[in-house]
């Protein structure tokens, strides 16, 4: 025994424990939101039941099953249901039977022994809506413009497909319309706004301006009346078309084609047409706005506010934290007061998050922010410009929050870099600013790069400053777009990390949007995953290029 | 006396007769002078490394410094090219005058200094670029960018570092990727393509195996035809065959400063006997 721990095996034994441990921690977590998130977009059965409720009555139910959890008979019967004696275990389920504007909620709890019948016929119909969730029943007729069209069932469903399509299209075009052409007439609208109002306050206003103004004023409320007309017409044609279905109760609900995101009967999909829903489903979430208070739709807009404001957050790090590392490694005399600087920026790597929240809220949007638009935009009073929380601000707050990481990293690399290099570099008669800009740096960039990674991951990850200074639960825009001038940095925007958040504790459906938030989380770890890996690619390209001297 | 003469390889197809046969008429009175120690001190915090240096260095001619390790050699090497300034605490007293000038007055521009005093060092120490790159780094910090003029610089460099025919064909290749001796003529083409005047060579074969010695060794006698060389070295058989005028110090003085054969064949101080003779050291 002795000698087997003398032979030192059972450090060996430690060593890989501590690596399973971790590996296992790492791919528990990812395998649980896996599965939590992405079963989520699988259109699943729709069944039919026959259930017996406490009170005795026989009802009807259809909807899709949530969850199966096993409960103690006991707490059932305490709570007046009818459970033989002889059971200890009673399997429940939860089951979603949508048309939440019928029942009031989502889910329905069941027992698995009062099932009387469960099957799942082919003609259940899923609707997916723009407004309250979803909806499951039976077609029953279509109309067009009050008109009952048909109120056959099959044919129904025929008719359905292109009067789809045809209501998606118009929906796609007032999107359109609302977006591109009104937003770009608003935007213009407001500038012509902003400028007549500082001429005004720099009394440089005068009739021929004024009258320039206005019809240019003008010319563009006529051009937004035609848009507008051309809406109510779209609007019109949206509205045309409806469709009845039949409820588990028994009601037959009216909904118009205008409300509807998509509709299909899942129980006679095959596995194939199953999986292409699947990766469409996927797909909408990446790549769709949000709807239904952020529980239904896609994510898009906080993917984008995620990597962008992280991408803005690297450029406002890197050169501060590489210059300042340079000095306090390079120029600063090491001595107690470098000892003290360098100790100071060690520990605000340690200091809360929100702390840092705090201070970009008061010093950012409201000292900075608010002098910059005292000074540049007077005329947007008393709406701020910066002076409110922004994309920009918050970049910057993550830039605070994480240089330290970028500067340790960089002085790091920076004392690395071997002694005759520097040497070999002032005999041949370059200062100490060529040294260091030529050589120096270069030589250290993959160290910077390091510290960059670092920083992308801690700042991807961080919400809680953000939601003081730039984050919203929903952005009307993104802060890229088509509209000068491109960047937007005053505007607010969506993160995946407060989405998570906004979701899981701040929707008025949280049960129904539970798996949104595993989703979410995926999709957050995905995005760090794939800042990370670019940042790494470049690292490893620079570590090649500047390989540093063996020895 | 049992000298060098005896015991020197003769692999370098030179001996200290052939060095008394070429150099045996030259005096360091008739010697064209390239730099002038005067009265130097040098202090490292509160210990003196050098103690009131007087030497001149003859132009165009080969210098070695040699003596024990900590003798002060390379600290007075690291003089010449003020390579001594970033030292902490590291002060100087006396002059050193390159072409009559004082290279410590407080207005001599440092980085134009090196650039006319160049340097090797003990270890090869190539810049993580391109062949190319590394020997175009110096005339690149004086400003030259006309791809035509680099090009030209870069080649006769390498062709007096005699490492053309090797590097021609990979001028674009990292310089991480030559040998140890390839990597050493590389830093001394680095360090002639500026055109220095003087090129100081710190234990530039000690670190080499003995071929890139030899080549080192050949390449620094053909330098001196244009540059004024000083070399610090350990080794004095290396002393022997390269140089023409040999320094001694000991414990941070000059001992004994002549032309190398008469240094090593009869040397006017005891200690540099007993130093060159192997009694100590």
């Amino acid at each position: 025994m002795k000698n087997w721990f003398k032979s030192g095996a059972p450090w060996i034994w430690i060593n890989a424990s501590a690596v399973s441990i971790n590996l296992l921690a790492v791919f528990g977590l990812l395998a649980l939101i896996a599965v939590r998130g992405l079963g989520y977009f699988w259109p699943g059965d729709v069944a039919v039941l026959e259930y017996k409720t406490k009170q005795g009555q026989v009802q009807k139910l259809i909807g899709e099953f949530w969850e199966t959890e096993q409960v103690k008979a006991e707490v059932l019967r305490s709570n007046g249901f009818d459970i033989p004696n002889d059971m200890l275990q009673v399997t429940r389920h939860v089951l979603k039977v949508g048309n939440r504007d019928a029942y009031g909620a989502d889910f329905q709890v069941i027992l698995q022994a009062n099932i009387l019948k469960q099957e799942y016929p082919k003609d259940v119909l899923v609707v997916v809506r723009r407004e309250w969730g979803n909806l499951y029943g039976y077609l029953q007729t279509i109309s067009q413009a009050g008109q009952t069209v048909t109120t056959r069932p099959q044919q129904a469903w025929q008719e359905f497909a292109p009067r789809m399509r045809r209501a998606i299209d118009l929906y796609d075009a007032i999107k359109q319309i609302e977006k591109k052409q009104l937003g770009t007439i608003n935007a213009k609208l407001e500038k012509i706004r902003l400028q007549s109002r500082r001429d005004e306050l720099e009394q440089r206003m005068t009739a021929d301006k004024q009258h320039a103004y206005d019809e240019q004023r003008g010319r563009l409320e006529q051009e937004r009346a035609g848009f507008e007309s051309r809406l109510s017409e779209l609007h019109e044609q949206i509205n045309r078309d409806s469709f009845s279905v039949t409820i588990q109760d028994g009601r037959s609900l009216t909904i118009p084609f205008s409300k509807v995101v998509k509709a299909y009967r899942p129980n006679e999909l095959g596995v194939l047409d199953k999986l292409g829903m699947y990766l469409a489903n996927v797909w909408e979430f990446i790549s769709d706005d949000p709807r239904e208070a952020n529980t239904e739709g896609g994510v898009f807009p906080a993917i984008f506010g995620t990597v962008m404001m992280v991408l803005i957050m690297a450029i406002l790090v890197t050169p501060l934290g590489v210059i300042a590392a340079v000095y306090l490694r390079e120029y600063a005399k090491q001595g107690a007061l470098t000892r003290t600087i360098r100790i100071a920026v060690n520990n605000l790597a340690g200091v809360p998050s929100i702390v840092y929240g705090v201070f970009g809220l008061g010093f950012f949007v409201y000292i900075v922010g608010g002098n910059i638009d005292r000074w540049l935009f007077p005329e947007a009073a008393p709406a701020p410009v910066f002076g409110t929380p922004g994309i920009l601000w918050s970049s910057l707050t993550l830039a605070i929050l994480t240089l330290p990481v970028v500067i340790v990293a960089t002085e790091e690399g920076l004392s690395r870099i071997p002694r005759s290099i520097r040497e070999g570099s002032l005999a041949l008669g370059a200062t100490k600013f060529e040294t260091l800009w030529r050589t120096v740096i270069p030589m250290a960039s993959p160290a910077i790069m390091t510290g960059l990674i670092l920083a992308v991951a801690r700042a991807a990850g961080e919400v809680a400053p953000l939601m003081l200074v730039g984050v919203v639960k929903l952005a009307p825009s993104l802060p890229l777009d088509t509209t000068a001038p491109f960047l937007h940095l005053d505007r607010k925007f969506m993160h995946l990390g407060f989405h998570i958040y906004d979701v899981g504790f701040q929707s008025p459906n949280v049960e129904a949007a539970r798996p949104l938030v595993y989703a979410t989380s995926l999709l957050l770890v995905v995005v760090i995953l794939f800042l990370n890996l670019a940042a790494i690619r470049i690292r490893n390209h620079l570590r090649e290029k500047y390989r540093a001297l063996e020895g | 006396m049992t000298t060098i003469a005896t015991d020197t390889p003769r692999t370098h197809g030179m001996d200290i007769n052939s060095l008394q046969r070429d150099f045996g008429a030259t005096r360091l009175e008739q010697e064209k002078i390239a730099l002038q120690v005067e009265n130097l001190n040098l202090f490292y915090a509160k210990t003196q490394a050098l103690y009131n240096v007087n030497m001149v260095i003859p132009r165009h001619r080969v210098t070695a410094f040699i003596g024990p390790s900590g003798c002060g050699k390379s600290t007075l090497l690291r003089c010449f090219n003020r390579m001594n300034d970033l030292v902490d605490g590291c002060r100087i007293d006396g002059m050193i005058k390159l072409g009559g000038e004082d290279i410590y007055h407080k207005r001599v521009n440092v980085a134009a200094l090196r650039s006319r005093v160049g340097m090797v060092f003990q270890k090869p120490n190539p810049f993580p670029k391109s062949i190319y790159e590394n020997v175009a780094y110096g005339l690149r910090t004086q400003g030259v960018n006309d791809r035509r003029r680099l090009d030209e610089a870069v080649e006769k460099a390498l062709r007096s570092a005699a490492l053309w025919d090797e590097a021609k064909d990979r001028l674009h290749e990292n310089a991480l990727g030559l040998s140890g001796g390839q990597q050493q003529r590389l830093v001394i083409a680095r360090a002639v393509a500026i055109e220095p005047e003087v090129l100081l060579l710190d234990e530039p074969a000690s670190a080499l195996d003995p071929i890139s010695t030899l080549k080192i060794e050949e390449l620094i006698y053909e330098l001196k035809e244009n540059y004024t060389l000083i070399i610090v070295t350990h080794n004095m058989q290396q002393a022997a065959r390269v140089s023409d005028y040999t320094a001694f110090m000991y414990l941070g003085k000059l001992i004994e400063f002549a032309d190398t054969n008469t240094l090593f064949t009869n040397p006017a101080m005891k200690q540099t006997e007993d130093y060159i003779t192997g009694r100590y050291g």
